[in-house]
């Protein structure tokens, strides 16, 4: 395994994780899963795409990326709470809607950023090498992420989200309009995946239409595998292991590449990954079923010896 | 003494114009004054849990009136009246975020009915606060205050949720069988913590029980529901020196019917 490798699949997770941090809003904290991530993460490479080559400021781009970002979630949120329409089907029309959006924005299915200033050649232009810039964006933008989600999830506000994900109908009856708060998630979430989609694009050097065929599988994925390595115990916890998690999502398919597998099997990959992660509870539950047993008959062993013994 | 609440002619039929379709409140007329204290009894379906959930605008009724304190809340979405109204459930549950921290709980229903801003969410001196009311509880959970809500047990969790509905002290405080899914022992421990701080707050409270002699035992007055009706109402001087005998004849008289055919109310 080359070092080169794992520091590639390194940089990658950390600008994944800024997806991950985002399906980390929708689903752990507002427990809704959405698929408006599937189309919001092509729509931010689109919008940075677009703006980058007509001139715009990088960071302005990114900036507008996740802000359009935020409108998609808003209007998942208002088919769900406003036309009551299922969380599953509202993230569905968004992201098929998002699909023609992303095509008008970008014009055709692929921008290829070639010899355009980005975050990246930002970085380089201060002399830093290629390699370690994309790791500097990467680390920098993370950080202001979760610095903010750390903050806002501690306000008032912040607790109101939390609480409508938790149990809605307690929050509603604390005077909270839990609808309000399902549109603010949505936004919230859906604004850092376009955030993540619009950093990915500089990245990779291009913009593509079919970008976000399987993000929601790798956000989940990055998401659990995270919580189940890393731990909860706090918000400031969950959220770095929603970015560990992303990192070694990323190394666990670098290897695998690495050792063979065709690139069009990934996605193939990726759904087993997480099937395996979202079944690991009920394994978990099965081990320590399984390990008590054996525990007591020891523990009832050794009571009968220490009788004997008697 | 002011008046509280009135509910006039309130009317709610749920799922109108089906096959369903069930009245579940029949032009109820109901006030209750300052500092009352209503143990609210019934058999299965009578009523008790809806007209509760009217009150608290869960739903919309189909006609009449609701007033509480002077303010028509009628029309008012569930979050809006959430200022005039403290709730404890049957289901433990549904009281507290289960995720959150026993403290993050108490901070969020410390702003019931308040604008929620970018503020922290909870402060130093609220976890003070916090403390000695949990202290008062003498369950140890004065010392667990970050712990998950979620690990709390039945009892414990009703005891938090008890204080998260009273804390702002609310107009109303409702209470739907918030005992029933206790054991004996920590079913009366709840229910007596309830009666200390209603009358140490002197707050108006509605309480549905499926249990005679605590509808007996609590509270200034009595209501029997039926068929979406309020069959009975007693007040201070009747209820005083009421055995469950004399409930169940006064039901018999009022419904028409045998109340051994309701089980459950004679539990
Ligand atoms: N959301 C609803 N949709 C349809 N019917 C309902 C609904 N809520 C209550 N009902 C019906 O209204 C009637 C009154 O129900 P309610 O829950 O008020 O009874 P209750 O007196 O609280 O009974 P219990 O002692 O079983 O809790 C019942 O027939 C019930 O089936
Ligand atoms: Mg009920």
């Amino acid at each position: 395994m080359k070092l080169s490798i794992i520091i590639g699949a390194f940089s990658q997770g950390l600008m994944w994780s800024i997806l991950a941090l985002g399906v980390f809003i929708t689903y752990k904290i507002l427990d809704f899963a959405d698929l408006t991530t599937e189309g919001a993460y092509p729509l931010g490479a689109a919008v940075a795409a677009s703006g980058i080559i007509a001139g715009m400021n990088p960071f302005l781009a990114t900036f507008l990326a996740m802000i359009c970002g935020m409108a998609a979630g808003f209007v998942t949120g208002f088919l769900n709470t406003k036309l009551k329409i299922p969380p599953l089907l509202s993230g569905i029309l968004a992201m098929t809607g998002l699909y023609s959006v992303n095509l008008r924005i970008m014009g055709k299915a692929n921008i290829p950023l070639l010899k355009v200033s980005t975050l990246i050649t930002f970085v380089t232009g201060l002399g830093i090498k290629n390699n370690i810039a994309v790791i500097i964006v990467g680390l920098v933008s993370v950080s202001i992420v979760i610095a903010i989600l750390t903050w806002f999830l501690s306000t008032e506000k912040g607790y109101a989200l939390r609480a409508t994900g938790d149990n809605m109908s307690m929050i509603r009856a604390l005077g909270v309009n839990t609808n309000g708060m399902v549109i603010l998630g949505l936004s919230i979430g859906n604004g850092l995946v376009s955030l993540s989609g619009g950093i990915m694009a500089q990245y990779n050097g291009y913009a593509d239409i079919g970008m976000g065929t399987g993000t929601i599988v790798i956000g989940l994925a990055s998401v659990i595998i995270g919580e189940v390595l890393f731990g909860s115990s706090s918000i400031l916890r969950s959220l770095i292991s929603v970015v560990f998690g992303s990192i070694i999502y990323r190394i666990i398919i670098a290897v695998v590449l690495a050792k063979g597998l065709v690139p069009t099997d990934v996605k193939l990959l990726s759904s087993v990954l997480l099937a395996v992660c979202l079944s690991l509870p009920l394994f978990k539950e099965k081990i320590s079923a399984l390990t008590d047993t054996l525990h007591s008959a020891k523990k009832v062993k050794a009571r009968k010896a220490g009788e004997q013994n008697a | 003494m002011s008046r509280m609440l009135d509910m006039i002619n309130v009317r709610k039929i749920f799922s109108k114009g089906t096959a369903n379709e069930k009245m579940a409140l029949d032009r109820v007329n109901f006030s209750m004054d300052e500092a009352d204290f209503v143990t609210v009894i019934g058999g299965n379906g009578a009523g008790k849990s809806t007209i509760l959930n009217a009150i608290a605008g869960l739903f919309f009724v189909d006609s009449g009136k609701i007033i509480i304190d002077g303010h028509d809340v009628t029309k008012l979405p569930e979050h809006k009246r959430a200022k005039y109204i403290g709730r404890v459930f049957q289901d433990p549950r549904m009281g507290t975020a289960t995720n959150m921290s026993i403290e993050e709980n108490l901070a969020m229903a410390l702003r019931r009915g308040q604008k929620r801003g970018l503020k922290k969410g909870i402060t130093h001196d609220e976890k003070d606060k916090f403390r000695t009311y949990l202290e008062e509880l003498d369950l140890g959970l004065e010392n667990r205050m970050s712990e998950k809500a979620g690990l709390l047990s039945g009892g414990q969790r009703q005891a938090v949720t008890l204080i998260m509905a009273t804390m702002t002290k609310p107009k109303l405080l409702l209470l739907d069988e918030h005992t029933a899914a206790l054991d004996p022992k920590t079913a009366k421990k709840v229910l007596d913590l309830t009666r200390k701080i209603v009358a140490e707050d002197k707050l108006t409270a509605l309480m549905v029980t499926h249990n005679m002699r605590d509808a007996i035992k609590y509270g200034n007055r009595l209501m029997m529901m039926h068929n979406g009706n309020v069959l009975l109402d007693l007040k201070e001087e009747k209820k005083k020196n009421l055995e469950v005998g004399d409930l169940l004849m006064m039901f018999e008289k009022a419904s028409g019917q045998d109340m051994s055919n309701d089980r459950v109310l004679l539990s």
